[in-house]
C-alpha cells in the first residue's frame, strides 16, 4: 500500500527549523530524512520512519511554495496564502538571506553574472556546500545587487527596505553588493587570510568616506558607487612624494613624534619613504577601475606585507598611521587637507582591520 | 426596490505579469451583481493598481440580495485581443442583511482563479443599504441569523428552541451539461462555481422562510451539503435548528448572567469555551456560581411571569424522589407534556449538539437510520419531490426509533450521503431524547428553573436515566441503579452523538474511539448494486458496533459521546469508520473487562494461547486506566442495591430489516461470569478482531485526542491553537483483496494518519486534538482518501506535568488520600475545577508549587475564599461540595503560601509575541472546528461562512505532483476564508469545518480537479486578558503564539 498523496496543512503554517536548515542547506528529501534519523528525533518521539518521511515532505513543499514569496520579502509580509506570525517571517526571510562565511569568499567582488553562476559547482565542491545551496546563496546576491543598483539613498537602509533584513545581514549585503559592483579581487592567495568581515568592514568605511552619498546626502546620493571626483582629486596628494622637501619634512616630523613611542623605530624610519609613495600612490591610481580592483592586494603587498616582515606590531600600526596621517596637517605647503582627511581615515581604518594573521 | 449594494475597488496588489514584453499588467475590474454589470477603468502598466473607483451602486430586491454573490473580476485589458481574466472573488453579502452582523465588508482578497490558484489581492468594499419591506407575501428572509455552531452562540441566548428545519434545492450539474463538451475548464469550473453560489444562497433564503415562519430568528446547528450526483445532477441541501435567540447585551445583565457566572458554572464540565476566565474570577462574588442558569434567571426577573408551567411539578419529583417503579406513570406524564409541545412538529429533531442547562432531560440512545437509492436525473427542478421524499422517509424512521425508545425527540442530529456512480446511500442519525419543554413554547420561560434545579435529581447523572420504561422496555437491556443518585435505572453503556452534557459528571479523561472497518463487494450495475449494498450495510453496522463497544471496554470506560458513523460505497467495497469520544461517567456501572472464549476448550496448546490473549488484554485494560486516571471508585454490592442482580454476558446488536440501528441489548442468562463481555474465538476472524482490538497504539505522552467539543478532563487549555486538515490518499494496489487485509490496511492508514499528526504536533505538548473528524472517500477502485480537519490546543503543562506523575505518585497518593477520596468520589470533578477555575492563576501556583515540593498532584486544591462559602449552602449539593473542599483545604494547606510570581511570569512571556516586521498589515485570523476560542471571548458573530471552490490544473507534475497541487489548494482555501473574515472586521472562525473534499485525478492527463467546501461562523473574538480594559480591536485582539510551529529539540 502506497500513500499517493499525503499533506498536513496548519491554518498556521507549520515550520520546522531544523527542517528548514536542512532545506536552505540544500539537502534532498532523503538526505535530510537519515540526517533527521541521525540526530536521534525517532527516539525521542517514538515516531517512525514513514512519519519522519512523510513529515519532510510536507515541509519541503511548504518551503518550496514559500520560496517564491521569500524572493521578495515584502510580499511575505503582505501575502495571505501562508499565515506565519511575523517573529517566524523574520525567521525564515533572515535564514533563507544568510550565507556562508566559505561561500562568500568565493563569490566576494566577482561579477554577479551567469559565469560566476556556472562555476558555482567549482565552488560547491571547494567549499563542500551543496549545490543547491550554493545558487541559493548566489541568487541572493544578484537579487539583492539588481534592486540596491540604481537606488539612491543609503544602500544598508535600501537593502532593509526592501528585504527585511536584520541590520547586521543588510551591512554584510551592502558590502557584497558594494564590491560586486567595484569588482575587488579578494580571491588572490595572498589575500586568503582575510575574513569576510575584514572586508565588509572596509566595505562600511569606504561607503562611509568614499561614495557619492558620503559627501552630499541630497543629491545624488549614491552608496554603490565610489565617488569619481574624488577619485580624480587624489591625484593632488602626489605633491607629497612628488617634492623632495615635503616628504623629507614630513618624514622628520613623524619620526620626531614616534621617537621612544614606536617599537620599530629604526625599521620605521628606514622605510618611510616607501611606505609612503605606496600609500600616496595608491591613491594617485584610484582614478583606474583596474586599481580599485586591486586595491586590497595593494594594500597587502605594499603595506601590510613590509610592515610584517620588519615585525611590526598592530600597535606600531596605529601610532604610525595616526602620525602619518595628522603630520600632513602642519605642512604648509600641502593644500589638500580636507581631501587626505578623506583618503587617510578610511586607508587607516581599513588597514587596521586587516592588519592580522 | 428594497436594497441597495454598493461596492467600491480601491486597488489590487502582486498581480500577476500577464504581458510578457513589459512584465506589467493593465488591469481592470469587472462587478457583477445579478445581470448588473460595471466597470473600473484601466489601470496601466502596474502590478499593484490604485483604481479608487466611485461607488457602483446596484438596486436590487432583498431575494436577490440573499440568492446573488457579488461577482468580482479582474482582467488583464488587452487592445488587440480579448481581455485575459486574471481571477475572481465571490463576495456573498448575506452578513451585510441583519442588523447585528457586519456592517461592512472591507478588505484584502485573494483573487482566485480555477486553473492558477490565487494570484494576487484586490482590496474592496461592500455596503448595503436596506430599506423596510412591508410586503406580507415576500419571498426573502433578510435578519433570520445563521449559526454553524452546534449550540447556542455564545452572546446569546435561546428564548424558544422552536425545532427541526430542512430544505433541498435541485440544479443541473454544468459539468454535465453538453455545453461543457466546447467551454473551457475554466469556464465550467466558473459556472459551476456560482451556480453552487447561488444555490446555497437559494437554499439559505428558503430555509429562512420556514424560520420566519416557525416565529424564529435564527437557525443554529445549520449545515449545508452538497450532492455531487453527477450526470442526475446537484442537490444543495441543508439541515438546522430554528431557535428565538435574544443578543445578551453585556450592560444589562452584566450582574446575573456575564460571563463570569456563566462560564463558572460551565467550566467544570469542559463546556465553556473560555478556560481563562479566571481574569474576572476574583471580582465576582462567589455566590454567581450556584447552579442557577444565569441569563434565563435574568429574564424570569425581566419580563412579567404569566403562566409558570405547572406540568414541570410532577416531572421534577419524578427526577429526586421516586424510585424505578414510580417512575413509569410520571414518565409516561412527561411524556405526555412534552408530545404536546413537540407533536405538531413533523421531526422533532434538533441538530444541536451541547444545549443551555436543563434542556436535556433523559438520553436514549443513538438511533441512525440508512437507505439506499438509485439515482435517477431530476426531470423538474422546481420539484425535488423524490429528493424530498427520500430524506422525509429516513426521518420517519428516526422518529420512530426515538420513539421505541421513549423518546420524543432526537438531538444530535444529522445527515449525510455517500455516492457512488448511481448508487447513493443515505444516512442519518441522532440520539433519542427526551427534552425539557420548557425552551421548546412560547411563554414558559418562566417555568422558575432555580427552584427547579433544587429540586432534579443531582444534575450530573440525569440524563443517563433510561427515559424508557423499565416495566415495557422497547428491547431486553442491562439496567442498573445509578450509581450517582441510585435512584433511577442506568444503562451499563450510553451511546450518543452528542457533546459530553455540561452537567455530566466523569472520571478521568476521555479518548478518541475509532472502529474500522471494510468489506468488499462485488462490482455490480444498477439495481443488483443496491441490492447487495443494502445487504451488507446491516452487517457492517452491527461489526462497527461491536468494535466501539470492544474498543471501549478495553479503554475502561462505559459511555461514547460524539458518535459519527460513516458508510463510504466504493466501485468494489464499502468502508465504515465511526468516531467517538469514550468516557467514564460516574453514574454509569464499571464496565467489565473482556473475556475470551476459545471455542475448542480441549487443545491446550490453544488453551495457553487464548490465557495469552487474555492476559493481554487484562494489561491493556489496567494500563488504559491508569493512563486514562480512570480510578473510579469501589463501590460494595450492597449499596447499590440493583434489584436485578443478573449475570449478564453479551451484548448484542439486533437490527430491523430496515437497517435501524438502536442499541438493542439481548439479555442471556445462561452465560457465565457476571460483567465481562465474552469474546468467542471461534475462527480466525474473531482472531483478527481480537488481534487489531490490541494494535491500537495510544497516543504518545504528552498528547490526547477527542472528536467532541473539548476534553473531559482538561480544563486549562492556552490560547495556542492549530487547526489543520491532513489528507491521505492511499492505493491499494498489488494487495490480494481480502476483507482481512483490506481491513489492516485501512486501520494502518488511520493510525499511521494519527501518529504523523502527533509527530508534526509535538511542539504543541501538552496538547489535545480536539474534534477529530475523520471522512472517508472512494474516488476510485482500490484507492481510500482520508480526510482529517482537527484542532490542537496546548493546554497548561503543569496540570500535564500532574498527569505524568501519577503513575509514579499513585502508590503515594493511595496511602494518603484514600479516605478523602471515598468522600469525595463523585463530586469530585464538579466540585474542583468548579472553584478552582476561576481562581486558575491560584491554581497555577499550587501546582506548580506541589510539583516542586512533591506534595503529590491529586491534592491540588484551591485557595479559595472560603468565607463566602456560606452563602451558597442552598442546596443538598452545594453543602456536600463545601464539604468536599474543606477537606481539601485541610490537606493543601501547606502549599497554598507558596511563590507566586513563576507561573505567572511565564504565562505572561508565552504570550508576548515578537514583532520583528513591524509593517505586517495582515491580521491573523484563527480557525477552529470548535465553537469557541480558547482563552477568548466572542464578542461577536458577524455571519456565516459558507464557501465552495474549484481547483483544477492541467500541469500537475510542474505543480508538485497530486501533494503539491492539494497542499496549495487547501492553504489557498484556508487563505480565502481568512479573508473573508478579516474583510467582516473578524478574528476568527469558529464551526469551521471542511464539508466536502473532492479530490480526482488524471495521472496519464497530468491532471487533476479538486472541489472543497468550507463552513463556519465569522466571529470577533477578544482575549481574556484584553477584555477588561482594550476595547475591541480586531487586528491585535489576537495574536498568533511565536511558539506555534516551534520544533522541540
Amino acid at each position: 500500500m502506497t500513500n499517493d498523496l499525503d499533506i498536513f496543512v496548519g491554518n498556521t503554517t507549520l515550520i520546522d527549523e531544523e527542517v528548514y536548515q536542512l532545506w536552505l542547506d540544500g539537502y534532498s528529501v532523503s538526505d535530510a530524512v537519515s540526517l533527521r534519523l541521525r540526530s536521534g528525533i525517532l527516539e525521542q518521539t517514538g515516531a517512525t520512519v514513514d512519519v519522519l518521511q512523510s513529515d519532510t515532505m510536507d515541509h519541503y513543499r511548504t518551503f518550496h511554495m514559500l520560496e517564491r514569496l521569500l524572493h521578495t520579502p515584502s510580499k511575505l509580509i503582505h501575502q495571505l496564502h501562508f499565515q506565519i506570525p511575523p517573529s517566524r517571517q523574520a525567521m525564515l526571510i533572515e535564514r533563507y538571506y544568510a550565507f556562508d562565511e566559505a561561500f562568500v569568499r568565493e563569490v566576494l567582488g566577482k561579477k554577479l553574472s551567469k559565469g560566476t553562476k556556472k562555476d558555482l559547482d567549482d565552488v560547491s565542491s571547494k567549499t563542500g556546500i551543496t549545490l543547491k545551496s550554493c545558487r541559493r546563496q548566489f541568487d541572493n546576491f544578484k537579487r539583492v545587487f539588481k534592486v540596491v543598483e540604481e537606488m539612491r539613498g543609503s544602500l544598508v537602509e535600501n537593502i532593509q527596505q526592501h528585504f527585511l533584513l536584520s541590520d547586521r545581514l543588510a551591512r554584510d549585503y551592502a558590502a557584497i553588493v558594494f564590491f560586486a559592483n567595484s569588482r575587488f579581487e579578494t580571491g588572490k592567495k595572498k589575500l586568503q587570510f582575510l575574513t569576510f568581515e575584514d572586508f565588509a568592514y572596509c566595505a562600511e568605511q569606504m561607503i562611509q568616506n568614499w561614495t557619492l552619498g558620503a559627501v552630499d546626502s541630497n543629491v545624488d546620493d549614491m552608496d554603490v558607487d565610489l565617488d569619481k571626483e574624488f577619485l580624480q582629486e587624489l591625484k593632488e596628494l602626489k605633491v607629497l612624494i612628488a617634492d623632495k622637501d615635503l616628504l623629507d619634512l614630513h618624514k622628520s616630523l613623524v619620526c620626531t613624534s614616534l621617537r621612544g613611542k614606536i617599537s620599530v623605530y629604526n625599521e620605521m624610519e628606514a622605510n618611510f619613504k616607501n611606505l609612503s609613495r605606496a600609500l600616496v600612490n595608491m591613491a594617485s591610481k584610484l582614478i583606474h577601475t583596474k586599481d580599485v580592483r586591486d586595491f586590497f592586494i595593494d594594500l597587502v603587498e605594499k603595506f601590510i606585507e613590509p610592515c610584517k616582515s620588519d615585525k611590526w606590531t598592530l600597535n606600531d600600526v596605529r601610532l604610525f598611521l595616526t602620525q602619518y596621517t595628522t603630520s600632513a596637517h602642519t605642512l604648509d605647503a600641502f593644500r589638500h587637507q580636507a581631501l587626505w582627511d578623506r583618503y587617510m581615515s578610511t586607508i587607516k581604518s581599513c588597514l587596521l582591520k586587516m592588519y592580522h594573521d | 426596490m428594497p436594497g441597495k449594494l454598493k461596492v467600491k475597488i480601491v486597488a489590487g496588489r502582486h498581480l500577476p505579469v500577464m504581458d510578457r514584453a513589459s512584465d506589467l499588467t493593465d488591469a481592470f475590474v469587472e462587478v457583477k451583481f445579478g445581470n448588473t454589470t460595471f466597470k473600473t477603468d484601466v489601470y496601466p502598466k502596474s502590478l499593484n493598481p490604485q483604481w479608487n473607483s466611485e461607488w457602483f451602486k446596484f438596486e436590487v430586491d432583498d431575494e436577490d440580495l440573499q440568492d446573488e454573490p457579488l461577482q468580482i473580476t479582474v482582467l488583464d485589458h488587452d487592445t488587440y485581443s480579448a481581455n485575459d481574466a486574471i481571477g475572481k472573488v465571490y463576495i456573498d453579502i448575506d452578513p451585510l442583511l441583519y442588523s447585528e452582523a457586519a456592517t461592512v465588508i472591507s478588505g484584502w482578497f485573494p483573487i482566485y482563479d480555477t486553473i492558477h490558484g490565487i494570484r494576487g489581492e484586490i482590496n474592496v468594499v461592500v455596503k448595503v443599504d436596506l430599506f423596510n419591506d412591508l410586503n406580507r407575501f415576500r419571498q426573502s428572509s433578510c435578519g433570520v441569523k445563521f449559526f454553524c455552531t452546534t449550540s447556542i452562540p455564545k452572546c446569546y441566548r435561546a428564548v424558544v428552541i422552536h425545532g427541526f428545519v430542512e430544505e433541498l434545492v435541485v440544479n443541473e450539474d454544468p459539468e454535465y451539461q453538453w455545453i461543457d463538451r466546447i467551454r473551457t475548464p475554466r469556464a465550467s469550473n466558473e459556472a459551476r462555481q456560482r451556480l453552487i453560489s447561488l444555490m446555497s444562497g437559494e437554499l439559505q433564503r428558503k430555509i429562512g422562510l420556514k424560520v420566519l415562519e416557525m416565529r424564529g430568528n435564527a437557525v443554529v446547528g445549520y449545515l449545508q451539503c452538497f450532492d455531487l450526483e453527477g450526470e442526475s445532477g446537484l442537490v444543495v441541501r441543508a439541515i438546522g435548528t430554528v431557535c428565538t435567540l435574544d443578543k445578551i447585551s453585556n450592560t444589562a445583565f452584566l450582574p446575573a448572567c456575564n460571563s463570569p457566572s456563566k462560564e463558572m458554572k460551565e467550566i467544570p464540565f469542559n463546556e465553556d469555551p473560555n478556560p481563562n476566565t479566571h481574569s474576572s474570577g476574583p471580582s465576582t462574588p462567589l455566590k454567581n456560581q450556584t447552579y442557577s442558569f444565569s441569563p434565563s434567571k435574568s429574564y424570569s426577573r425581566q419580563s412579567s411571569s404569566s403562566d409558570t408551567d405547572l406540568s414541570l411539578t410532577p416531572k421534577t419529583g419524578m427526577g429526586s424522589g421516586s424510585a424505578g417503579k414510580e417512575g413509569g406513570p410520571f414518565k409516561a406524564l412527561l411524556r405526555q407534556q412534552t408530545q404536546t409541545a413537540l407533536e405538531q412538529r413533523e421531526f422533532p429533531f434538533f441538530t444541536l449538539t451541547a444545549f443551555p442547562p436543563g434542556f436535556l432531560v433523559h438520553v436514549g440512545g443513538v438511533v441512525s437510520a440508512r437507505s439506499v437509492k438509485l439515482l435517477d436525473r431530476i426531470h423538474n427542478p422546481d420539484e425535488p419531490e423524490t429528493r424530498d421524499a427520500w430524506w422525509a422517509e429516513i426521518r420517519q424512521e428516526i422518529k420512530s426509533h426515538a420513539k421505541a425508545l421513549g423518546c420524543h425527540a432526537v438531538v444530535g442530529y444529522s445527515e449525510s450521503t455517500s455516492i457512488c456512480e448511481e448508487v447513493c446511500i443515505l444516512s442519518a442519525s441522532g440520539t433519542a431524547a427526551v427534552l425539557n419543554p420548557r425552551f421548546l413554547q412560547d411563554g414558559t420561560m418562566e417555568g422558575c428553573l432555580e427552584q427547579r434545579l433544587e429540586e432534579t435529581s443531582p444534575p450530573g447523572c440525569g440524563f443517563c436515566h433510561i427515559p424508557y420504561d423499565e416495566l415495557n422496555m422497547p428491547f431486553p437491556a442491562h439496567l442498573i441503579y445509578c450509581y450517582n443518585c441510585r435512584k433511577q435505572k442506568v444503562p451499563d453503556v450510553l451511546f450518543t452523538t452528542i457533546d459530553l452534557p455540561a452537567e455530566a459528571m466523569v472520571i478521568g479523561k476521555g479518548c478518541l474511539i475509532q472502529a474500522r472497518l471494510c468489506r468488499l463487494k462485488k462490482k455490480a450495475q444498477a439495481e443488483a448494486n443496491a441490492t447487495s449494498i443494502s445487504n451488507l450495510l446491516p452487517f457492517m453496522e452491527y461489526e462497527v458496533h461491536t468494535q466501539l463497544m470492544n474498543k471501549l471496554k478495553l479503554k475502561g470506560m462505559n459511555a461514547l459521546f460524539g458518535l459519527r458513523i460513516q458508510i463510504t460505497v466504493g466501485e468494489n467495497m464499502l468502508m465504515g469508520l465511526a468516531s467517538a469520544t469514550g468516557v467514564y461517567l460516574t453514574a454509569l456501572p464499571t464496565p467489565g473487562g473482556i473475556q475470551i472464549a476459545g471455542k475448542t476448550p480441549n487443545d491446550g496448546a490453544y488453551e495457553q494461547h487464548v490465557s495469552h490473549m487474555q492476559k493481554k488484554i487484562n494489561d491493556t485494560i489496567a494500563k488504559n486506566k491508569e493512563l486514562y486516571e480512570i480510578n473510579p471508585p469501589e463501590i460494595p454490592e450492597e449499596i447499590i442495591g440493583s434489584p436485578f442482580p443478573e449475570p449478564r454476558q453479551r451484548s448484542r446488536l439486533l437490527r430491523s430489516q430496515s437497517e435501524s440501528s438502536d442499541e438493542v441489548m439481548e439479555l442471556d442468562l445462561s452465560h457465565g461470569k457476571k460483567d465481562a463481555f465474552v469474546l468467542e474465538i471461534d475462527d480466525t476472524d474473531a482472531m483478527e478482531d481480537v488481534h487489531s482490538l490490541l494494535t491500537d497504539v495510544p497516543p504518545p505522552p504528552g498528547f490526547y485526542s477527542c472528536n467532541t467539543e473539548i476534553m473531559p478532563g482538561i480544563n486549562n487549555w492556552t490560547s495556542d491553537i492549530q487547526m489543520f486538515t491532513s489528507v491521505r490518499v492511499s492505493r491499494l494496489s498489488n494487495i490480494n483483496l481480502t476483507n482481512q487485509t483490506l481491513n489492516k490496511n485501512f486501520n494502518d492508514l488511520c493510525e499511521n494518519l494519527l501518529k504523523s499528526l502527533y509527530f508534526k504536533l509535538r511542539s504543541m505538548i501538552p496538547c489535545c486534538l480536539c474534534h477529530v473528524n475523520f471522512t472517508v472517500a472512494l474516488p476510485e477502485d482500490e484507492v481510500i482518501q482520508v480526510t482529517v480537519t482537527a484542532v490542537a490546543i496546548t493546554f497548561d503543562k503543569h496540570q500535564a506535568l500532574q498527569t505524568s506523575r501519577v503513575p509514579v505518585e499513585k502508590t503515594l497518593q493511595r496511602a494518603s488520600t484514600d479516605n478523602e477520596e471515598q468522600l469525595q468520589f463523585p463530586l469530585e470533578l464538579c466540585s474542583d475545577p468548579l472553584v478552582s477555575q476561576p481562581f486558575s492563576p491560584a491554581k497555577e501556583v499550587l501546582e506548580n508549587a506541589s510539583s516542586h515540593t512533591g506534595v503529590p498532584a491529586a491534592q491540588r486544591a484551591t485557595s479559595v475564599d472560603y468565607s463566602s462559602f456560606a452563602d451558597r449552602c442552598n442546596s443538598w449539593i452545594e453543602l456536600i461540595k463545601l464539604k468536599a473542599q474543606t477537606i481539601r483545604r485541610g490537606s493543601n494547606k501547606t502549599t497554598a503560601s507558596l511563590d507566586k510570581a513563576s507561573p505567572l511570569a511565564e504565562g505572561h512571556l508565552r504570550h508576548r509575541s515578537v514583532p520583528s516586521c513591524t509593517n505586517s498589515t495582515v491580521s491573523v485570523v484563527k480557525m477552529t472546528p470548535l465553537s469557541f476560542i480558547p482563552g477568548a471571548k466572542i464578542t461577536k458573530y458577524l455571519g456565516i461562512i459558507n464557501m465552495f471552490f474549484i481547483r483544477e490544473t492541467t500541469s500537475l507534475r510542474e505543480e508538485g505532483g497530486v501533494s503539491g497541487f492539494l497542499h496549495a489548494f487547501i492553504a489557498e482555501v484556508f487563505a480565502m476564508v481568512r479573508a473573508h473574515v478579516a474583510a467582516l472586521g473578524g478574528n476568527a472562525v469558529v464551526s469551521y469545518i471542511m464539508k466536502q473534499c473532492v479530490f480526482m485525478e488524471n495521472p496519464n492527463k497530468n491532471q487533476a480537479q479538486c472541489l472543497i467546501n468550507v463552513s463556519g461562523d465569522a466571529v470577533i473574538v477578544v482575549r481574556e486578558s484584553e477584555l477588561e480594559m482594550v476595547p475591541v480591536q480586531p487586528s491585535t485582539a489576537v495574536s498568533q503564539p511565536a511558539s506555534a510551529g516551534d520544533v522541540t529539540t
